[in-house]
């Protein structure tokens, strides 16, 4: 345990009771006093607060925008070039083989671009962009821990504070003071909830959870919720749900990458996997990312293969995330199927503790997201 | 009531003993969503994998504690896993075995001892 990095709010994890397990290098809360459960539906129906300091946070910067822009749409198959300042969007290092090595948030502050990558990947993703980006370029790590704010009343919490927060729209980017702290705040998340994503000064960011956590709506939440909120949100997680043998259209992300991009676009082409990815897009791909419902009350996990019929046969598939969803009510998976399975009601098995039990494939996302566009 | 280093208790109750989870193995464990009980009438021999529990982190077994027959089963807790958080050591109980051989229980621990044991 010695070894893991900790975060600034690892103190406050302490303070709160939260059990820690390690995470991506990281010491992380898995849940606090609340539950897993509690957690979940408190996110949902109120404010859940996060500390997601372990993702690397990047700035890019170079003599202009538009050299920024262009030398990262070499790395990613989404326009970069013609997002307004202020705005974010979502994306993914792809492949050569059309696979996808990360997927991350990007956002535009004047002339340089903020991004937002995994823990477990960041080391991998500084070398590539260092790598990749040309000499004029700049990839600074910065060291600045992240918390997200999510759910229905995350508006109020940070309005309160500074009343900017509540004109930004989903995806804004905005430089926000909340209560003396100065903190780049994104409207964004990874629950399907309204809320935002809020980078800060790692010696204030416990003045700054402790500030949001003295409003009765917030209660602190940990990695166990965020996986629940994310997976009935239809929302992928790098290394279970995609990662560099799954292009971005058998996951279904075919809708993060822009017209100026695509063939016949502005800017066709020119990111690592380019032939495989853009020919995806217009033929379709042989397997496919699906939502699944398991009609038992079993939680069918990761890892779980996938079967067409109850009896015999080879595999077809595989859960690539699972578990119970605590607002469905019920288990909930998602997983890869070939796509004419992937049709919604199409009945699939999965062997669980040698049983082969239907599970019923189904447009994602489980719980419609709440953002404010 | 004596307890298993598997985290269960166990309770005579004339001739059966009824077992259950142990408050800190619920607690451990996290929110229960999910529980396979035995089918009434099933020989069980102590160790098998009799009971499948999840929560919303994991699956975990429940072994039986001894050798005998399976008299009873509790379904609410199947109607209503969360059960097994709210009262673990009392309506939230699993099965009831008839033992057909209970020199095991020398090897449980007491109240007492249970305590020590998950420190």
């Amino acid at each position: 345990m010695s070894d893991l990095n900790r975060t600034a709010l690892h103190d406050l994890h302490l303070q709160l009771g939260a059990k820690m397990v390690g995470f991506a290098g990281y010491d992380m809360p898995v849940q606090y006093a609340l539950g897993v459960m509690k957690e979940h539906q408190h996110t949902r129906s109120a404010v859940g607060l996060f500390d997601v300091s372990h993702m690397g946070q990047v700035l890019i910067s170079g003599p202009s925008w538009e050299t920024v822009a262009l030398a990262f749409e070499k790395l990613v198959p989404q326009n970069v070039l013609d997002l307004a300042d202020g705005r974010q969007r979502y994306g993914f290092f792809t492949t050569a083989t059309g696979g996808i090595s990360d997927d991350l948030m990007f956002a535009r502050r004047g002339d340089a671009l903020f991004v937002v990558v995994n823990a477990a990947c960041k080391a991998e993703d500084l070398a590539h962009m260092r790598a990749s980006l040309g000499k004029s370029i700049t990839v600074e790590e910065l060291d600045r821990a992240l918390i997200a704010l999510q759910g229905p009343a995350a508006e109020d919490v940070l309005a309160a504070l500074d009343p900017l927060a509540k004109d930004m729209r989903f995806m804004d980017v905005l430089a926000l003071d909340l209560g003396g702290i100065d903190v780049w705040a994104s409207r964004s998340g990874y629950t399907g909830e309204d809320g935002y994503e809020v980078s800060v000064a790692p010696d204030q960011a416990q003045d700054l959870a402790r500030k949001l956590l003295e409003n009765a709506k917030v209660e602190p939440i940990g990695l166990g919720a965020r996986d629940s909120l994310r997976l009935e949100a239809g929302l992928c997680l790098y290394g279970h749900d995609m990662d560099t043998t799954v292009t971005p259209i058998e996951a279904g992300l075919g809708w993060a990458i822009q017209t100026a991009r695509r063939a016949g676009g502005a800017r066709e082409g020119g990111f690592p996997g380019t032939d495989i990815i853009l020919a995806q897009l217009t033929a379709g791909t042989q397997r496919s990312r699906v939502g699944l419902l398991p009609e038992g009350r079993a939680p069918m996990r990761e890892g779980i293969l996938l079967y067409s019929e109850l009896e015999g046969g080879e595999p077809v598939g595989q859960i690539t995330s699972g578990g119970f969803g605590p607002t469905v009510g019920g288990p909930v998976a998602m997983g890869y199927l070939p796509t004419i399975l992937c049709a919604p009601g199409t009945k699939v098995f999965g062997e669980l503790r040698g049983k082969r039990l239907p599970l019923t494939t189904t447009p994602l996302p489980f719980v419609a997201a709440n953002f404010k566009r | 009531m004596k307890y298993t280093e598997e985290h269960e208790w166990l309770l005579e109750e004339g001739d059966v003993m009824v077992v259950g989870i142990t408050a800190h193995a619920a607690e451990q464990l996290g929110d229960v969503v999910f529980v396979e009980l035995p089918e009434v009438g099933t020989e069980v021999s102590k160790d098998d994998e009799i009971v499948v529990i999840e929560s919303v982190k994991a699956a975990s077994d429940i072994l039986a504690p001894l050798d005998g027959e399976i008299v009873e089963v509790n379904e609410a807790i199947v109607d209503e896993p969360a059960k097994v958080n709210e009262d673990p050591e009392g309506e939230a109980w699993f099965f009831k075995i008839k033992p057909s051989d209970l020199s095991p229980m020398d090897d449980y621990m007491d109240e007492a001892a249970y305590k020590s044991f998950i420190g």
